[in-house]
């Protein structure tokens, strides 16, 4: 075991990778000089000289031609400065690497992982902080990874990186810098497996992302209120693992489901609406979500605290439930 | 590959293959087994025939939602093409695609697209595959002029300049952009010219004639596999049809149709020639057309006898993780 930050657990995670397999390579802004905004690729251009490519700001460009070298049988790790900048790669994104599997009835692959610095981090306003992950669990043939630990990041990267389909690789800023052990040399981790990150008996809180910590942290502060919470994280949104999130829910009886992005049509909306499917009958109190208000995230800082959802708002959604 | 009376013949022969598999799969809609639309290629078919008539199988083609031809022309069986056309299980895309996706990867025909402008990255990318495997493969973006609009032409060739990637961009230039005339919406006449934005070089050549497309393409190809970086071709030429199925071309006349259908069908054009060189006699020529009627005849039985895709197939091919797939 060895501590590192979560943007250093995906570096190494990358530096692994192509260590192992010549064909990954990394395509995207300002990857080689600067080592890209949050630093993911530092060290890279040096390491593996040929196989990084620092482009010229065209987002559909980048994700075109990564879709074409994966099909050609490279493996492309594509950066999105922001998450936000995907928009100007839609099509490349949902008609094109996510499509092509099915459209050619199995005869594409496209081997891509697309990484996506998204959410708040410094206050960077309605263009750069957006999270937006439901839209791509919405769409069949992407797989939607958001990793919460740093060793989370290194195992689920290394397996973004060597899946025969794309990857839409959710890294959230404000946890790039957040610190854990992760196991040293080669691991992986499968996507579509829920990690339950504490395990209680009186509810169930479902947490993506950055609420998993704070999950964490309201469930040991609700150890005094005398509440055991199972904390579980799903680590992949597509494909979702219903089972181990049903497993909890039905054992617990109470879930809250949380996340930061918009509650509204949010992911935490479709596992919401997955648990009251499949576990109504076990469940003793509504389920819950917690998120974002439906706004654009704005500037001040006043307003933001408004807006990203902190450990009370897990505390009061628990105790809620609890007395329901 | 120089110019040889072989080398016409069989460009000759793929060319009647290509109009006739349309022309039967546009009769096959009026009887209702193909369904959907189809953009048809007839008129353009000396395009897709010169090039890859300089292609090796190894090749990269990428296409557009008119794509019948290219796939043919890159080797893809008549028979899965026809099926897929009629939403079969032998169809090249076991029914999941159509005629706007069919593809044949085993010979490195990466597919069609229904995204007008979409393929121009991906051949770009698989040109950065080939460059960073050291292998010599060439790749090649068939698209219409209305893509060059779209800022994925931009973007695409801009990087497939910068990395100097073995890429030839092929413009079909067909003078119409769905139901809109270029010359309405275009503010230079010539696609070739917007290569010197990209510093390659721009060719604009007759597409009707397939013996100019096949030397250009053949120095272009060269050029790209020798390490030379990217072409731009614009091949300027004319839809016998209209946009899609069911368009009553309100846009163009008849007598304009009719008068490029005369004077510039690129088979009776390729067929002229052959025969003036004395590579082509009157006998064989009618051979070449009886043994492409009965290919697109057994095609069409092949496609009616096949079976259909099943729920079972529904939910295969979506990713690795869907039913069925390992």
């Amino acid at each position: 075991m060895k501590t590192m930050a979560f943007n250093e657990a995906i570096r190494t995670a990358l530096h692994e990778e192509m260590q192992r397999d010549e064909s990954v390579f990394v395509i995207g802004e300002d990857v080689a000089t600067h080592g890209g905004p949050y630093k993911v690729t530092d060290g890279i251009a040096e390491a593996f000289p040929g196989r990084i490519f620092e482009t010229p700001i065209a987002e559909a460009g980048i994700v075109g031609i990564g879709v074409g070298a994966a099909m050609a049988g490279m493996r492309p790790v594509v950066e999105l400065m922001y998450l936000d900048f995907v928009t100007c790669a839609m099509d490349e994104v949902v008609n094109q690497a996510a499509k092509m599997r099915y459209m050619t009835g199995g005869q594409a692959r496209v081997p891509m992982v697309i990484r996506l610095p998204c959410g708040i981090g410094r206050l960077l306003a309605a263009q750069h902080s957006q999270i937006l992950e439901s839209w791509f669990m919405h769409v069949p043939g992407l797989q939607v990874v958001v990793p919460s630990t740093p060793a989370d990041a290194k195992g689920l990267f290394k397996t973004a990186v060597r899946s025969p389909d794309p990857v839409m690789f959710f890294e959230y800023k404000r946890i790039y810098t957040s610190k854990g052990e992760v196991p040293e040399g080669d691991y992986t981790i499968p996507i579509g497996q829920a990690d339950v990150k504490r395990e209680g008996e009186d509810a169930t809180v479902v947490a993506i992302g950055p609420m998993v910590q704070k999950s964490l942290e309201a469930a040991v502060l609700l150890e005094d209120d005398g509440y055991d919470i199972e904390v579980v994280d799903p680590r992949s949104l597509s494909p979702l693992d219903v089972d181990t999130i049903c497993e909890s829910v039905r054992k617990t009886g109470r879930a809250i489901v949380c996340g930061e992005d918009s509650t509204f049509a949010g992911a935490a909306s479709e596992i919401a609406a997955m648990i009251g499917e499949n576990c109504f009958g076990d469940l003793k109190a509504p389920v819950r979500r917690i998120g974002s208000p439906h706004v654009p995230m704005p500037f001040s800082s006043e307003l933001v605290k408004h807006v990203v959802p902190e450990k009370s708002h897990v505390i009061e959604a628990v105790n809620q439930s609890m007395a329901a | 590959m120089s110019l040889s009376p072989e080398v016409c013949k069989t460009m000759y022969t793929m060319m009647w293959r290509i109009r006739l598999f349309e022309e039967e799969a546009d009769r096959q809609t009026n009887l209702g087994n193909v369904v959907g639309t189809l953009h048809m290629y007839c008129g353009e078919e000396a395009i897709a025939v010169g090039v890859c008539s300089q292609l090796r199988t190894d090749d990269y083609v990428l296409g557009t939602h008119r794509s019948h031809g290219h796939c043919l022309a890159k080797g893809a069986s008549i028979d899965k093409m026809m099926a897929e056309l009629f939403g079969k299980a032998t169809g090249t895309c076991g029914g999941k695609g159509g005629s706007m996706h069919v593809a044949d990867f085993s010979l490195n025909m990466l597919g069609a697209n229904g995204i007008v402008g979409a393929g121009i990255g991906p051949t770009t990318g698989t040109a950065l595959a080939s460059k960073l495997r050291h292998t010599d493969q060439v790749s090649i973006c068939f698209f219409g002029d209305g893509a060059a609009a779209r800022g994925t032409f931009h973007e695409a060739i801009m990087m497939g300049s910068l990395w100097k990637l073995p890429v030839v961009y092929v413009c079909e230039n067909n003078q119409y952009q769905q139901w809109v005339p270029r010359k309405n919406v275009a503010v230079i006449d010539s696609v070739a010219d917007m290569a010197g934005s990209y510093a390659i070089p721009g060719v604009s050549i007759n597409g009707q004639d397939a013996l100019e497309v096949y030397e250009v393409a053949g120095e272009a190809v060269a050029r790209a596999r020798r390490g030379e970086g990217p072409t731009l071709i614009e091949a300027r030429t004319y839809r016998f049809y209209g946009h899609s199925l069911g368009d009553e071309q309100q846009y163009r006349t008849s007598d304009e149709v009719e008068k490029w259908k005369s004077n510039s069908d690129p088979i009776q054009l390729l067929g002229a020639t052959m025969k003036e060189r004395g590579w082509l006699t009157d006998e064989e020529d009618g051979n070449i057309q009886q043994q492409a009627a009965a290919e697109v005849k057994k095609a069409v039985e092949f496609a009616e006898q096949s079976p259909w895709p099943t729920l079972a197939n529904l939910e295969t091919d979506v990713t690795s993780h869907s039913l069925g797939v390992a």
